[in-house]
């Protein structure tokens, strides 16, 4: 229990450490670095609570794929990073209040709240007893049968977003050599090979 | 030294207003703003695993699942239209993004 407990706090701890640095690194790769950090201790936390899947989905889709992503943009931009945190101080007189009054409500929010018994015994989908069935193994189950699809629309969201990725950033230039299909598909062979009569002695 | 659903709750609610006070703090930077919004959205996760666990329902779990297709989703959509932006432009900050207003 006490591991659990010393564990949880370290998680915990680390990620709100990193998400703070995450908004007030100057550097944004620093930023981008401080949110892996922020998510892979969210995944430890999402470990701790028994949803392994999860967890390591969270490694997998940010550290893998939107950190990377973030880095590129970063990286392939040609910003001048110090003078887009002029207005730092400019904003603080709205922030830090709206930002107070927002951690007061959630906290308040979570204080008065309380967990009833009838909420436990109701689930709709109860977990399963962990020793029977592995935590993947039980998400895999509701989510190819109940959530079935729901599943398949979070594949077209994913596929519209890659699709909508590509159109914006794509760009035509002029001057470079391109394969078209239609050309080459349509081309015959009376436009393309000239017979010629060499004769001896003259060459063409 | 029990640890309950409150902890968790109170450890998504930091994150989320961490979340807030970026996008309010770096108003000029959109790749932050960007990053904050992740910030929000995992707050969101831990607060739907949390109750999932707490609540013994897988439910929360699957639902956790989607908000990270979607904003994996929202991540790829908006860098792209920041990078449009900046070929566009040559500089991403926001303050300059007002041109729809004629």
């Amino acid at each position: 229990m006490i591991a659990q407990a010393l564990a949880f706090y370290l998680f915990a701890g680390i990620a709100v450490i990193a998400g703070f640095m995450v908004i007030s690194a100057r550097n944004p790769v620093h930023s981008v670095l401080f949110l892996i950090l922020a998510f892979f201790n969210a995944a430890g936390l999402f470990i701790l609570l028994g949803a392994e899947f999860l967890g390591l989905l969270m490694v997998v889709v940010y550290v893998g794929a939107v950190a990377v992503l973030f880095l590129f943009v970063v990286m392939m931009l040609d910003i001048d990073f110090v003078e887009l945190r002029q207005g730092f101080r400019d904003y603080l007189h709205i922030g830090v209040p709206i930002t107070i009054v927002v951690l007061l409500e959630l906290i308040f929010a979570v204080a008065v709240s309380a967990v009833s018994s009838d909420a436990v015994n109701s689930a709709v989908n109860p977990i399963p007893p962990v020793e029977e069935v592995s935590n993947m193994r039980a998400i895999g189950h509701l989510l190819y049968t109940d959530y079935f699809l729901l599943f398949q629309l979070a594949g077209m969201i994913l596929l519209v977003a890659m699709i909508g990725a590509i159109v914006l950033t794509h760009r035509r230039r002029d001057g470079v050599r391109r394969q078209n299909i239609y050309e080459q598909v349509t081309r015959a062979p009376a436009d393309s090979i000239e017979v010629r009569d060499v004769k001896p002695g003259q060459g063409i | 030294m029990t640890i309950g659903l409150g902890h968790y709750l109170t450890v998504a609610a930091i994150l989320f207003t961490l979340g807030i006070f970026g996008i309010f703090i770096n108003r000029k930077n959109v790749i932050i703003i960007l990053m904050s919004i992740e910030l929000m959205l995992l707050a969101v996760n831990i607060n739907l695993v949390a109750f999932s666990s707490f609540h013994g329902d897988l439910v929360g779990q699957i639902f956790a699942l989607f908000v990270l297709t979607v904003a994996a989703a929202e991540a790829a959509i908006g860098l792209a239209i920041l990078v449009v932006y900046f070929r566009n432009r040559g500089n991403i900050a926001v303050e300059d993004i007002n041109l729809m207003k004629g």
